[in-house]
């Protein structure tokens, strides 16, 4: 069986990593490829770069960063942020990235996720979403970084998404995303149960259970987490343990 | 020297950068003259089966690949382990290199998600020199949608989803197959592709 994934992703800005870390060994806690690097050796089953740099000019030292990444460490990497075009698609493929993440440009013009798939395949285009409950069942997608709303029902997006040709679907949860009390799970049994395309798990996680929990009790087939791996609260690793001792299967 | 096959199709840079990091020297190819002097050849490919056929007979490469991989280790890497076989029905019935007996086929699996994609674990079948090191408990990191269907006698391993899923391919000489990426499959990737290195004399 599939192993259930586990990937930290990193918050970049012009080619920096935001935010303080603290790891032992590291020189430069904002490189961003070190940071990538020690997720690599704590078993990270996948690398996602998030792009949050302003300026477009900067957004090739972005590129730099995956093809420095992509020569030392052998797991999948995916970039998001800022990836409006299919040309941005083919260009960080070319950097060594093996998905793209497209999130409110997909909702602004969904064929670029039909073009992308087309072009690239879809195993290569994961759609990003940010929602929001609005009522019990009921969430709408929000874009500009969870700023605006745009009433799009979630339900009726992911259905839009996976007959487009995406091929994963990263789901954040705007209420839970900073609250550290776990996934949204309400969020995430609906999404699994309306497509069949893996649903990885993003926002909220505050503590080991959590992972656990949203493998337990949603159909994610994989848990996202930034700050938490960041800060060093918890190693990839630890993770991994933790889920294999609740008999859920990890690399 | 291992010439990687470049004929536009595949995630070329990516095998490049893991044999750089092995430190096997290496160089990415359409000239039918380096591949048949080249010590091992390497067959990458992401896409659709009779797009890649194509492409590789219209860089004029067909026939080299075919005589070159039964002379020297020669491995396929996810399409370019499918390409091995005899037939493909990706789409439409196309012609193989027929290196392997076989075909390939849409994977379908009721109930499961295709495509078939993430880590998953070697079961091991007929012994092969590229899973020597690998151990059980090892996960390779998969994205396909078809699969290869041979005899259990050319497969070294495989990786359970609603069934078998032949993984790696093996003819018991020359010619290897991954359906998996060793590229981006972490420590235990790049130490199926030191040992691919290892085979060259």
């Amino acid at each position: 069986m599939l192993a259930k994934r586990i990937i930290p992703c990193l918050d970049v800005r012009d080619g920096k990593v935001v935010k303080g870390v603290k790891f032992e060994g590291v020189r430069d806690v904002g490189d961003p490829v070190a940071l990538a690097e020690i997720y690599n050796k704590q078993g990270a089953d996948e690398i996602v770069f998030y792009d949050i740099t302003a300026s477009y000019e900067k957004r090739g030292v972005m590129l730099d960063v995956v093809s420095e990444t992509a020569k030392r460490v052998f797991v999948p990497l995916t970039v998001g942020g800022g990836i409006s075009t299919v040309y941005d698609i083919r260009a960080a493929l070319r950097a060594g990235a093996d998905k793209v993440s497209v999130n409110s440009q997909a909702v602004r013009n969904p064929q670029l996720i039909k073009h992308g798939a087309d072009s690239f395949g879809s195993q290569c285009i994961c759609v990003g979403i940010d929602a929001k409950k609005v009522a019990n069942g009921k969430w709408t997608v929000y874009i500009n970084g969870g700023r605006v709303d745009t009433g799009l029902d979630l339900i009726d997006w992911v259905k839009q998404i996976e007959q487009l040709g995406a091929g994963e679907i990263c789901l954040n949860s705007i209420d839970a995303d900073g609250t550290k009390e776990g996934f949204d799970l309400p969020m995430l049994r609906a999404v699994c149960g309306a497509v069949g395309i893996p649903v990885i798990a993003s926002g909220g996680a505050g503590k080991i259970e959590d992972f656990s929990q949203v493998f337990e009790e949603t159909g994610a087939t994989a848990a996202l987490a930034a700050s938490l791996f960041h800060f060093g609260e918890l190693t990839v690793g630890d993770v991994k343990e933790h889920c294999r001792s609740k008999g859920i299967i990890v690399r | 020297m291992i010439a990687i096959v470049d004929y536009g199709a595949g995630n070329i840079f990516s095998v490049k950068n893991a044999l750089d990091y092995l430190a096997l020297e290496n160089m990415l190819t359409s000239a039918p003259k380096e591949i048949e002097a080249a010590d091992a050849i390497i067959l990458p490919g992401v896409g659709a089966f009779p797009a890649a056929m194509k492409k590789l007979s219209e860089s004029g490469l067909t026939d080299v690949v075919k005589a070159e991989a039964k002379k020297k280790p020669f491995l396929g890497i996810c399409l370019g382990m499918q390409m091995l076989f005899e037939k493909g029905y990706e789409f439409e019935e196309c012609d193989g290199l027929g290196l392997i007996p076989g075909s390939v086929r849409k994977m379908e699996k009721p109930g499961y998600i295709i495509p078939h994609m993430g880590w998953n674990k070697l079961e091991y079948g007929v012994e092969c020199p590229l899973l020597k090191n690998t151990g059980d408990e090892t996960y390779v990191y998969f994205v396909h949608s078809y699969q290869a269907v041979t005899d259990d006698k050319y497969i070294a391993a495989w990786a359970e989803y609603d069934g078998k899923v032949p993984a790696m391919v093996y003819d018991g000489k020359t010619v290897f197959g991954a359906q998996f990426h060793p590229e981006k499959s972490g420590i235990t990737g790049l130490d199926i592709l030191k040992s691919f290195g290892g085979l060259i004399k």
